[in-house]
């Protein structure tokens, strides 16, 4: 078996197509016998597929419960929140197609066509979500006319990113005695919405506490080393399932009765938990890539230890591990499906949570995961290409 | 000095949040009566597990239903290590094959799996292939006979007789004479250069001397039990349960799937050179993938394959929504029909811990005598 | 790269810090052993400082702390099920309905006068009891069975609601009529339930092996069982007839003519709060005696000018039957009645003949006078 690199010795005149197959395909004997193996895999595969999705499937359960499966239970007059919150992120992703162009310009469009083309279905919608549908691609194209503008900045910019995680909270939970903007219950957030909080809000709120784990790990205290240590390992040593099954049920009983803490925020607060483990693990990987020069030279220009860290070593480690944690925060998008076992309804439960409300649902669960694992599907893979992109551009391990 | 007042003051701050941790704890074990003793392990069970290595009752203990669930864990974590090893290292060769379809499917394989949340992929394999086999009467007959249905697969069992274990010393020798000739004729080859066909000799070895024994010791030292189809089900024979076969082949295929791009990143890491250095010496493709690519690329491989046999061992704890009674399904079970949250969980937790620190340490040894070839 | 100690400095430290992690575990369990023999008027409160100032110790649940709560919050917090057809599940906007949701309801409508003022805790078997414990909900209503460990150790049971009983459903081709013709049977079943425990005794008591193959979620049982992976599922007869309602070919199955075992599913308060247990009951005796009158929530207004006493003393237009005595509104009843209705209209809305979930009989469900096991203290 060889490997791609005979690739590189191809002549640079492309190859026609016969001599593009007989090289590809057909080589040598048993290549021939792999092809015809690997074809009639493909076919069969992808025939009975169609066939079952086209012709036996029933996706009345996925089609009669599409709300469901994107909100859960938030309540039907607030149900705009949510969408505003969509709103402002194809604005922005306008705006940053403009000014950053190259896979977010991918990215912005392939949203705004989604949006579009899901505007467009010949289907019966109500009036508001399908004018709320084209919205979306109209918002992407305003925000790249605004990235034109002198006054919006890469910086301006940032900030906006970085200001729309607050305004999510905020919108979505709203507040207590508002008339026009009510508390809304965490216990109702649910579907993919749920799923999306719980996979940022875990990588967004670990991220601080791994570096400073990170740094605790590599303290030349022992004490403050020895926690980090001890945290880190017995953290990573247990499957997460059992620590959201602790957060969820353990914990409530061993506080204080006056302290209370929402169900959600406690799932939460497992899983971040749980992902700062792994952040502290990626960020000192970045932290020993750095070479000891770098460390030298800043003392070297009279920089004190924390200065040193913070303006010279931490900015290239986190630079070396961003594809690390783009990573972590697709497996942890996947992972908030295991708050099923806890109770959250996030968007598996909501899948069983519709089997079980009509009777001729209750045996149609092919159809019901398959449809949670497309959805699954699209939106990790998307996240693996653009990290994938986002290496190239770094030029991580390149130099 | 400031270095010694942020230990003490860190050390104080750890010790007042344990002493805080724990005092809630007490006290809240007897405000709400929940006893924090292992007593009820001892007590019936009450409840049937699926299946158990062990032989275990509803009338057994709840102790002994916890370690029927660990060893289901060892089981499927076990034989799923391995099998994810073979399928990972597979897939990994066939994304970097030359055939243009065969690495086409293998990406296909990887980018898929990776990107579907396990979960749902054990609800795909248990409900969407190994449900849709036919019923126990209409049961699949392979030749051996193995019956494959719904119920699982179920084949004939070995049983033991008297002669087992004068055959068990033919295995013996078998196995160390392969070995040995392994050994000597390898260093031969290497000394030589001459091809001493190491391999294939003690392969033969390792089935002659077995075989040989077999026939030798007069009686056969194994008799088989066959499984017969009673009213329900079959009974008798080995039986391999549906839930067993859903996880592992749900585990095997995703942690397969992320072996494989660690297997992959490892070969790419070999720099080229080597590569045309082989083939310049003759060497075959499959000689240069063994002697020369493997070794070096093992060095990168370790580290983050042992990873992924932790996090193989830590997701079996998503058995429990296909139904196999693993560890931490007992543990629930536990939990419900005796109402003792916090010393069950501590077991458990305990359990997960225990394996995955034995399981780095172990693979820490290996990978150090691996990074001690490096020059 | 685990436990990076190699160096011997490591050790000695982690030494030291395992000690540190373990004396305040020693000194904390000195602690409470000393302290609370000397307070025995306070058992409650182990922790406090001294004897005399035990009184002053919040007590953990003490009267009416759950109904305060309540009215502060201005919602009754009610864990459910949510994926259990006919009892507690959403319909296609995520609303909570079912037989148990609409028990919270109309515990909301007696205190709040508002069948909407709840707020529901979607809550999985294991953490049923933990969530009454804490106090993290004010009522549960989830298929709960009542036992007597269950009552000891999770709170007050406030009275049955629907009188169940284990069964087991079969394919109607193999024939089998008694436990007995199940010998060696695999059968499907929901773990962590007492309907586990019940298949096991029931087997056992008399001799006959089974194999038990067990999912955390329902679904998932009657899913493996329709499939063929079990010869039989058990669980309580009203979910059998649920499951079997939604099955591709219903006739091919049979629930099977035996009752395993007892499932009274009873509404459950946390302990400590006589007040909000009270009142709890006395919505559960208002629907039932309601029914039992005649009164629905299409004749309630009508209703009030009737020369029966006892419709008179319901409705709060005459007399009391202790209502007031628990803080809640004379004509609490014409609230609970009007907007959630009465027993049977709960009953009907979902499981009667056009019921929105499925069709099942009320067989023990009915009134006491009708023959059934539905029965209410007098309201007086």
């Amino acid at each position: 078996m060889t490997t791609t690199h005979s690739a590189v010795l191809r002549p640079p005149a492309a190859p026609g197509p016969l001599e593009w197959l007989r090289k590809n395909l057909f080589s040598t004997w048993y290549n021939t016998v792999l092809t015809l193996l690997a074809a009639w895999v493909a076919v069969s595969g992808v025939r009975s597929i169609l066939g079952w999705v086209f012709f036996t499937a029933n996706w009345s359960p996925v089609a009669g419960s599409l709300k469901l499966f994107a909100v859960g239970q938030y309540p039907l007059d607030q149900i705009w929140r949510p969408g505003a919150i969509v709103l402002i992120i194809t604005l922005l992703a306008g705006a940053s197609w403009r000014i950053f162009g190259g896979t977010v310009r991918t990215f912005a469009l392939a949203l705004a066509l989604a949006l579009l083309v899901a505007g467009l279905l010949p289907v019966r919608m109500n009036l508001g979500l399908r004018l709320w549908f084209l919205a979306n691609p109209i918002l992407t194209g305003a925000g790249y006319l605004a990235g034109g503008l002198r006054l919006v900045r890469t910086r301006g910019l940032a900030v906006a990113w970085a200001l729309t995680f607050p305004v999510t909270i905020l919108l979505l939970l709203g507040f207590k005695d508002s008339a026009w903007l009510p508390r809304v219950a965490t216990g109702v957030w649910g579907g993919l919405l749920l799923t999306f909080l719980l996979a940022v809000v875990g990588i967004t709120a670990s991220f601080p506490i791994g570096v400073l784990l990170a740094l605790g790990r590599r303290s030349k205290l022992p004490v403050v080393k020895t926690m980090c240590i001890l945290f880190i390992e017995l953290v990573r040593g247990v499957p997460l399932v059992t620590i959201l099954f602790m957060a969820s049920i353990i914990l409530p009983l061993f506080l204080p009765e006056q302290i209370r803490i929402d169900r959600v925020l406690r799932a939460m607060t497992g899983m971040t938990l749980f992902a700062a483990a792994y952040m502290a693990e990626n960020v000192r990987g970045g932290l020993q890539s750095i070479p000891r020069g770098q460390e030298e030279a800043a003392k070297a220009l009279g920089l004190n230890g924390f200065q040193t860290m913070a303006l010279i070593v931490m900015p290239q480690a986190l630079r070396a591990v961003i594809p690390a944690i783009v990573g972590q925060f697709i497996a942890l998008f996947m992972d908030t499906t295991l708050a099923v076992i806890v109770g959250l309804v996030e968007i598996l439960a909501i899948g069983r949570i519709v089997l079980n409300s009509r009777t001729d649902w209750l045996m149609l669960d092919s159809e019901v995961f398959l449809f949670i694992a497309v959805v699954f599907w699209v939106f990790t893979f998307s996240m693996s290409y653009a990290s994938r992109r986002l290496e190239a551009a770094l030029g991580v391990g390149k130099r | 000095m400031l270095q010694w007042v942020a230990q003490i003051v860190s050390a104080a701050l750890v010790v007042a949040f344990l002493v805080f941790f724990v005092r809630n704890v007490l006290r809240a074990a007897q405000v709400r009566g929940l006893s924090l003793s292992f007593d009820f392990m001892s007590q019936a069970a009450g409840f049937d597990l699926p299946e158990s290595p062990i032989s275990y009752t509803p009338a057994d203990s709840f102790g002994r239903a916890f370690l029927a669930g660990l060893l289901n864990t060892a089981k499927v974590a076990v034989v799923g290590v391995v099998l994810a090893t073979i399928v990972g290292t597979m897939a990994a060769l066939a994304r970097l094959s030359s055939n243009w379809l065969v690495a086409r499917l293998a990406s296909v394989y990887i980018e898929s799996i990776r990107n579907v949340p396990l979960l749902v992929q054990l609800f795909f394999w248990y409900f969407a292939v190994y449900q849709q086999l036919p019923p126990v009467r209409e049961s699949i007959v392979w030749p051996g006979p193995i019956y494959l249905s719904q119920r699982g697969l179920y084949t004939v069992a070995p049983v033991p007789t008297a002669n087992l274990l004068t055959w068990l010393g033919f295995v013996a020798a078998g196995l160390i004479l392969a070995v040995a000739a392994h050994v000597v004729l390898m260093r031969r080859q290497m000394r030589t250069g001459q091809d001493t066909h190491y391999a294939l000799i003690s392969f033969l070895l390792l089935v002659a001397l077995p075989a040989a024994g077999w026939f030798l010791v007069g009686d056969p030292p194994l008799l088989t039990d066959e499984p017969v189809l009673g009213k329900f089900n079959f009974t008798g024979g080995l039986r391999l349960t549906p839930e067993f076969a859903a996880l592992l082949t749900g585990l095997v295929v995703y942690t397969g799937a992320f072996t494989a791009e660690v297997v992959r990143a490892g070969i790419m890491a070999v720099s080229r050179g080597q590569f045309d250095a082989a083939r310049a010496l003759g060497l075959s493709s499959g000689q240069t993938l063994r002697l020369v690519v493997m070794p070096q690329a093992l060095r990168v491989i370790i580290p983050p394959l042992i990873s992924q046999y932790l996090n193989l061992t830590k997701n079996s704890s998503l058995a429990v929504a296909i139904g196999y009674p693993d560890v931490f399904f007992v543990g629930r079970t536990v939990i419900n029909q005796a109402g003792r949250a916090v010393p069950v969980f501590a077991m458990v937790m305990a359990v997960y811990l225990v394996a995955s620190l034995a399981t780095s340490a172990l693979m820490n040894v290996v990978n150090k005598r691996i990074q001690l070839v490096e020059r | 790269m685990v436990l990076a100690m190699e160096e011997i400095r490591m050790k000695k430290l982690s030494l030291l810090v395992f000690m540190l992690m373990v004396l305040p575990l020693v000194l904390a369990a000195c602690g409470t052993a000393q302290e609370c023999p000397q307070c025995p008027a306070c058992p409650e409160c182990p922790t406090c400082p001294t004897c005399e100032a035990c009184p002053e110790c919040p007590k953990v649940a003490a009267g009416g702390q759950i109904v305060a709560a309540v009215k502060a919050r201005g919602k009754v917090v009610c864990g459910v099920h949510t994926e259990l057809l006919g009892f507690g599940y959403l319909d296609p906007n995520g609303r909570n309905v079912g037989f148990d949701p609409d028990f919270c309801r109309a515990t909301a409508a007696a205190v709040f006068g508002n069948s909407e003022a709840v707020e529901f805790v979607p809550l999985t078997a294991a953490e049923r009891g933990p969530a009454l414990q804490t106090g993290e909900i004010d009522l549960l209503v989830r298929n709960c069975t009542w036992t007597s460990s269950r009552d000891v150790q999770w709170g007050n049971f406030v009275g049955v609601t629907f009188y169940d009983g284990q069964g087991m459903m079969v394919r109607k081709a193999s024939g089998d009529t008694t436990l007995e013709d199940l010998d060696g049977a695999t059968v499907c079943v929901t773990t962590g339930t007492t309907t586990e425990l019940n298949l096991a005794d029931a087997f056992r008591s008399r001799g006959l092996s089974f194999t038990a193959v067990t999912f955390e979620d329902t679904a998932s049982v009657y899913s493996a069982y329709e499939d063929g992976r079990c010869d039989a599922a058990t669980s309580d007869k009203s979910q059998l007839a649920a499951v079997r309602a939604g099955f591709a070919n219903p006739d091919d199955h049979v629930i099977m003519d035996i009752t395993m075992s007892k499932e009274p599913l009873t509404p459950v308060v946390p302990a400590g709060d006589d007040q909000w247990f009270d009142i709890v009951k006395l919505t559960l005796y208002v629907l039932i005696n309601a029914e039992e009158l005649g009164v629905n929530s299409a004749n309630v207004d009508a209703m009030k000018g009737d020369a029966n006493p006892s419709i008179k003393r319901l409705l709060g237009v005459e007399g009391s039957f202790g209502q007031e005595d628990l803080g809640l509104a004379t004509d609490f009843a014409v609230n609970v009645i009007k907007q959630v209705g009465n027993y049977g209209e709960i009953y009907n809305r979902y499981m009667g003949p056009d019921g929105l979930a499925f069709e099942l009989p009320r067989g023990q469900n009915e009134l006491w006078s009708d023959g059934g096991l539905i029965y209410a203290p007098p309201l007086r």
